[in-house]
Formats: structure tokens, sequence, C-alpha cells
């Protein structure tokens, strides 16, 4: 489970893809509970990643995710911007004693909480992180846990952000920002060599 | 979907040219980024910078109240998504002048976030930076459970305080503290007759009746309280300023600011006239403003419908701030 430049990259490279063909489908799910640009600005802020990685070739598993976290921060706005920025950022962090992939996502989610302040059952991405990280922890990740995490999230009422404001008619949808965290432990998966 | 406009993915970047460009003696455009700044650079000397900011689409605000006595800098998102740390950090760099920076922020969480971030930059190359979170529209409850209200119109008379009080020569903690005096005083409460489109979504943020109006609705379309049928001027505010004597208990012997504000696609002329029906309606309550502005201020892109605002001014200074001139593109 050793993170490695060439996995990192393949991974986001994946993670990009999927972002960008559900773009809208994203947007959508946002509409409802949000403001319907989640898939805009997650597509606008990979798009920035991948040629960020391609053009500066990052030496190390470090500068790889300094260079995510700061293209993530610099283009995506909104919510997910400091959120999944702070993610890579505390990976970026943590990758300086440890290349265990388990370990920089604990790392990640750690630092997710700390910037959003959410909590499980608030539903909001903390609750696909929180169950997903020990499951590729015990190596025991799979499609249908990932599925699964994200639909849970469908009969919370969201606490934090836009969605909050809706109260009880926030049930019934699914977290977008759930859904593209489910991308991308998917795309995890299908990473040959990362898990 | 019918805008005048080229490319959605280029909304921003070509209306912040276009407004430099257009007011070259008020503002210009921080390189690299799509934040503005004061033209004058003299007029920030030895003060503390004011910066505000937030996600496009509310034009005039932020950009529009850039120029001496208000704002010192603007930080341009994209369409109702909060701007990133590194370009509110520019801004926070450009107007620093060694007295510190504060910055006024809405209660949405990306700009929360955001901004918070941006402070962690600056505190980094010891920049002192202060900030308030602006939360006036009462539509929303105020809950430890959801994000809190949410910050609307009410924004503006913020901006304006703090930029007259700066101007004065005030410092950060003055600032600070006067701001957090402010802001438990101004209220907000919106009717809105139908949602904006945001040119990269495309469509409506939602659908109401062709003879349906919605209460308490934010300015990013998000959901009021109430949907009802569209009623005379008068009712309407009737409603809004019940809803604002609840929160606020209206009386006589205090003074108040008014903003009656167009979301984007309500004429002038409605606005007037619902002005006008707020007026007869604070009379009752033996209340003549004592500042009152009527306009687009604080826009929700082509959202139709009106904003109301009050703001009880406890001191007589706040009144002196708020009447002030400055020179920007739109107070």
């Amino acid at each position: 489970m050793t993170l490695t430049v060439d996995t990192l990259t393949t991974w986001m490279n994946k993670f990009g893809e999927k972002v960008s063909e559900n773009k809208q489908h994203l947007s959508d799910l946002d509409t409802p509970i949000g403001d319907g640009d989640h898939g805009f600005n997650m597509d606008r802020g990979m798009k920035a990643v991948n040629e960020k990685l391609a053009a500066s070739k990052p030496q190390d598993v470090t500068a790889g995710l300094k260079t995510i976290a700061m293209a993530l921060i610099s283009t995506v706005g909104g919510a997910s911007g400091p959120l999944y920025g702070t993610a890579f950022l505390e990976m970026a962090k943590k990758s300086s004693s440890t290349d265990d992939l388990s370990e920089l996502l604990e790392a990640a989610l750690a630092g997710i909480k700390m910037r959003g302040g959410a909590k499980p059952g608030d539903k909001t991405l903390v609750d696909v992180w929180e169950v997903l990280v020990p499951e590729v922890k015990n190596g025991s990740l799979d499609k249908d846990k990932i599925k699964k995490a994200v639909e849970s999230t469908k009969d919370m009422v969201a606490k934090k952000g836009r969605a909050s404001y809706l109260g009880e008619r926030s049930k019934g949808h699914i977290d977008p920002g759930s859904e593209s965290s489910g991308y991308l432990f998917e795309t995890m998966l299908e990473t040959e060599g990362l898990l | 979907m019918k805008k005048i406009i080229n490319n959605p993915h280029d909304v921003v970047p070509e209306m912040v040219e276009g407004m430099v460009r257009s007011y070259p003696q008020y503002i210009e455009k921080i390189e690299g980024t799509e934040a503005v700044v004061r033209a004058n650079k003299d007029s920030m000397k030895g003060k503390v910078g004011i910066v505000s900011g937030g996600g496009s689409g509310h034009e005039p605000t932020h950009a529009g109240f850039v120029g001496e006595g208000m704002l010192s800098a603007a930080v341009c998102g994209q369409v109702f998504t909060s701007p990133t740390p590194d370009q509110i950090y520019a801004a926070i760099k450009a107007v620093n002048q060694g007295q510190g920076v504060f910055l006024v922020v809405k209660n949405y969480s990306g700009d929360v976030m955001n901004f918070d971030m941006a402070k962690d930059l600056a505190s980094m190359d010891n920049i002192p930076v202060k900030s308030i979170v602006v939360d006036d529209d009462i539509a929303v409850e105020n809950s430890l459970y959801t994000q809190g209200r949410r910050g609307v119109a009410g924004t503006l008379f913020m901006h304006k305080i703090l930029g007259a009080a700066a101007q004065n020569g005030a410092s950060l903690d003055e600032i600070d503290k006067l701001a957090h005096t402010v802001l438990p005083n101004i209220k907000t409460i919106a009717v809105a007759l139908s949602a904006a489109t945001n040119p990269e979504v495309g469509k409506p943020g939602f659908v109401l009746k062709e003879d349906e109006i919605e209460y308490g609705v934010g300015i990013h379309s998000e959901p009021g309280y109430r949907r009802e049928k569209i009623k005379p001027s008068k009712e309407l505010v009737n409603e809004l300023v019940g809803k604002l004597d609840q929160e606020m208990h209206l009386e006589g012997d205090k003074k108040y600011a008014c903003l009656v504000n167009g979301m984007g696609a309500t004429p002038l002329m409605e606005q007037y006239i619902f002005a006008n029906d707020v007026l007869n309606k604070l009379e009752k309550f033996d209340i003549k403003p004592s500042f009152m502005k009527v306009g687009n201020y604080m826009t929700s892109i082509d959202m139709a419908g009106i904003s109301l605002t009050l703001f009880e001014i406890k001191d007589d200074k706040w009144l002196e701030y708020l009447k002030m001139p400055v020179e920007t593109i739109a107070w």
C-alpha cells in the first residue's frame, strides 16, 4: 500500500477522468441541496491538477501531493477547494515520514475534519472518508462498500454547508461531495499497484 | 438560457476586465488574479486595509465598492463560488500598509474556509489580519446544527462603516471591535419572484410558478421559508417588516438605516414602489429612517425580487460613517 509518484499520478488521472465524465451528474446532485456547480468546480480543479502534474513532473510523493493540493486550493473555490486541498496538503505533510497510503489518508481525514468542522452524520464527505479510510487500512475496500458509504448520506439531514439551510428537506438527496469522494476511492481501486 | 456573454467559463475574467477598464479612476486589477484594488494608492497610506470578496454574480458587490472611503480591495470568485485563498492572500498583500488588514466575509462555508486559509497564509508572513463573518439574513434560524445565518445585502452597511473608519485612521483592533459591535444590529430579509440562472449551470436554481413568490430566499437561490401567491407590494412589505420587527423590535425612539435592494431583475420602478410602502409601514412605528438607499447593490445575477435591510444605529458615529463621501463605482 505504498504510494509512489507513478501510482499517485495514475490515480489522479483516473480521478480527473471520472470527475470529468460525471461533472453534469455531480452538479445535478448539487442542484436540489446546493448551488449546482460541484461537478464544474471539481472538473476545473482536477484539470489543473493533471496539467500541473504533467508539467512539473514531481520527483517524489511529497512534491506530487503538494502540487495537487495547491492546484485544488487555487482553482476549485467554494467549500470543496479548501476541503480537498487541505486533504492533499495534510497528506503531503505526512508523506515526509511515511509513504503508506492508509496513514496518509488518515492524515487527510483529520485535515478535512479540522478545516470544515463536520462530524460523521452531518451529510458531508466526512461520512464517506470516515467509513472508507479504515477499509483501506484493513485491505478490504471494494466497490460495494464505497457505494454503501456514498448512499448512506442520502437519508441524512445536512448540518454543514449550504444544504444545511434545507434542514429536513435535505433528506432524500445524496451529498455531492460524498459522491465525488466516492470517485476518489473507486479510482484507488482502479489504480494498479496502489492498494 | 439567454445571456449577453461569450463563453460561460469566461464570465468572471471578462467582467472584471470590463469593470477595471471602464473605471480606471477607481480600481485596477491585481496582476495574475481576479481581484481588484483601489487605483488611488495614496488614499490607503498608513491605513488599515479592508478586503472583502466572495462569489461573483452579486455585482456591484464587491468590486463596485472598492475606492477611497470604502473597500481597499475585493476578490472576485467564480460565479456563486468563494474565491480561492491564494487570490484573497494576493489582495491582503496588495493593501497591507503595515497597519494590518481586516477581512469582511459572508457566512457561507466556502467563504469562511477560503478566507481562513488566506489568513493562515498571511500570518506566516507576519501580516496581522482580523475578520468578521456577516450573517444578517434572518430567514434562517440561527442554530448550532446548521451553517448559521447567511450574509446578504446588509454586508453593504458593514463595508461602508468599516471603510469610513479605516479612512479616518482607526486601528485594526478598533475596526475589529467596531465590526463586532455593529454586526448584531444589521438584519435582512428577502422575497423572490424568480430564481437566478448561473451561466455555467444554464438553468434556474429553482422554479416558482407564474403567480408564486417565495419569502426568505438567499442570494444564491437558497430556499426560503414560505411560498405563496404573489401579493400587492404593501402586503409583501407587511410580511418582511413584520419579520424584521419580530427580530429587532422596531421602536420609534431608535434610529435606523434602511436598504431596499434589488436582486438583479427587478426594475427600479418596482423597488421605489416597495420603498414607498416600506416608509409608510415604518411610519406606523413612528420610524423615519436616518439613512436610506434604494437600488441594485447585492444582486443575485438575474433573480427577480427584493431584500429589505434595517440597521439600528446605536451610535451617531455610525451615521456619520454612512454619510461620509466615497470614491467608488457603485455606492
